[in-house]
């Protein structure tokens, strides 16, 4: 015979998946996330080439929304060796000590038709920033897109050696276009 | 007093090869120093310089098409006319591939020219690795030609200036 506290467990956890979409994972082959940072006035791209995450979001429910974002500070891509062994050094990303970034949100603001803003806290490098951002979601035929961007200030987590601000601004544009199958 | 070229085509001349040094000079010392804000800098100087060398060029052949050179003296051999002819055009064409081929090669590489930091100038090509690779091949390449035909153009105007003494030199420097 089941026990009512049992039963009654299970009835409360059903309720609450109901209630709660179940996060989706992203698909990483088919997301992005990319760096702008500004050399001497040059814009100049590297990616993020490991990424993983999921977002749990119901259009109806915004402020349930959560989204769990983890990038692999190692897997960033700057197009030259010798720009990418430097990147993961101590001064910078610390890849050795730090090996990931994250983005943990926990809800979600309307702002009308298809845009959104997503607050939550972003950790780069062991340093925890409270930030919110514009997220435009886009439901496609078997997908639902999550694309947005954010400047993100180099000296607030740390990120660069100082000796290279006279070349390198302080603020890097992170752009990111999160695909998640349905 | 021999005719000689226009003080434009000659300060246009000697300011050209004066950055084509400079472009020399930094892309070698550049490219063997190690990862470092100072070395950013110098790329994108060479990248200017580079740049300065193209537009020039623009005006100089400009210029030159308005302006012919003065004659060559009568009795010069025709081997030698056909080369000054060859020669001078090779030279001409490579102040404009060499720039050119740097600025492809900055494109498919993912870093866009910005002249003097302030002037985006437009991307050539989208960034490509492979692509990049061969473009560097013949940034180099072109860079070698250029020293060969420069290394032939200047022993030719040492020859006439010590050998035949005919003030060919003396044309391409301003005068009364
Ligand atoms: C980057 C370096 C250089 C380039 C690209 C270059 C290119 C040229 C070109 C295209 C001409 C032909 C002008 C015309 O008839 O339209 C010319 C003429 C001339 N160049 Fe250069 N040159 C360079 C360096 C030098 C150097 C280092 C010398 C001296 C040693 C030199 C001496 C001359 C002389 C004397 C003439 C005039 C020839 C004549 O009287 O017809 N050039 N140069
Ligand atoms: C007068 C024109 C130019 C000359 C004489 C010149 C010459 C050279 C030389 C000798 C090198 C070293 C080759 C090597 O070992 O890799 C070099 C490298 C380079 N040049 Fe130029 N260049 C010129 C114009 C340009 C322009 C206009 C650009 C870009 C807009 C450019 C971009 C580069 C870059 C990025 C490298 C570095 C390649 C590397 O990292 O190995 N150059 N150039």
């Amino acid at each position: 015979m089941k026990s009512p506290i049992r039963s009654l467990a299970t009835l409360a956890l059903l309720i609450f998946t109901a209630a709660v979409p179940a996060a989706l994972a992203i698909d990483a082959a088919k997301s992005t996330v990319t760096a702008t940072f500004r050399q001497m006035n040059v814009p100049v791209d590297g990616e993020f080439t490991k990424l993983a995450g999921s977002i749990s979001f119901d259009p109806a429910h915004p402020e349930a929304a959560s989204a769990r974002i983890e990038i692999e500070t190692a897997g960033f891509d700057l197009g030259m060796d010798d720009y990418n062994a430097e990147v993961r050094k101590p001064e910078w990303f610390d890849s050795a000590r730090h090996p990931k970034a994250s983005f943990v949100s926990s809800g979600f603001k309307a702002l009308g038709a298809d845009r959104y803003l997503a607050s939550g806290k972003l950790s780069i490098k062991g340093k925890t920033i409270a930030i919110s951002l514009p997220v435009t979601v886009r439901r496609e035929a078997a997908v639902t897109v999550f694309e947005g961007s954010l400047p993100v200030s180099r000296e607030a987590f740390g990120i660069g050696d100082p000796g290279w601000n006279e070349v390198l601004d302080d603020s890097v544009s992170l752009r990111f276009h999160l695909v998640q199958p349905r | 007093m021999p005719p000689r070229y226009t003080p434009a085509a000659v300060g246009l001349h000697w300011l050209i090869a004066l950055l084509i040094a400079g472009g020399f000079g930094l892309g070698w010392y550049m490219t063997e120093l190690p990862l470092s804000p100072a070395k950013l800098k110098y790329y994108a100087w060479h990248k200017w310089i580079g740049v300065s060398v193209f537009l020039l060029a623009v005006l100089r052949v400009g210029w030159r098409l308005a302006h012919p050179p003065p004659p060559l003296p009568a009795g010069m051999p025709y081997w030698q006319l056909r080369a000054s002819a060859w020669s001078h055009a090779l030279l001409y064409l490579m102040i404009f591939l060499l720039p050119l081929s740097g600025w492809l090669y900055s494109s498919a590489s993912g870093y866009p020219v910005v002249y003097l930091g302030v002037l985006r100038l437009p991307d050539l090509v989208g960034k490509n690795k492979e692509l990049a690779g061969l473009l560097h091949e013949l940034h180099e390449l072109l860079g070698w030609l250029l020293l060969g035909l420069l290394a032939l153009h200047i022993a030719a105007a040492l020859k006439h200036h010590f050998l035949d003494r005919d003030g060919l030199m003396g044309r391409m420097w301003f005068g009364r």
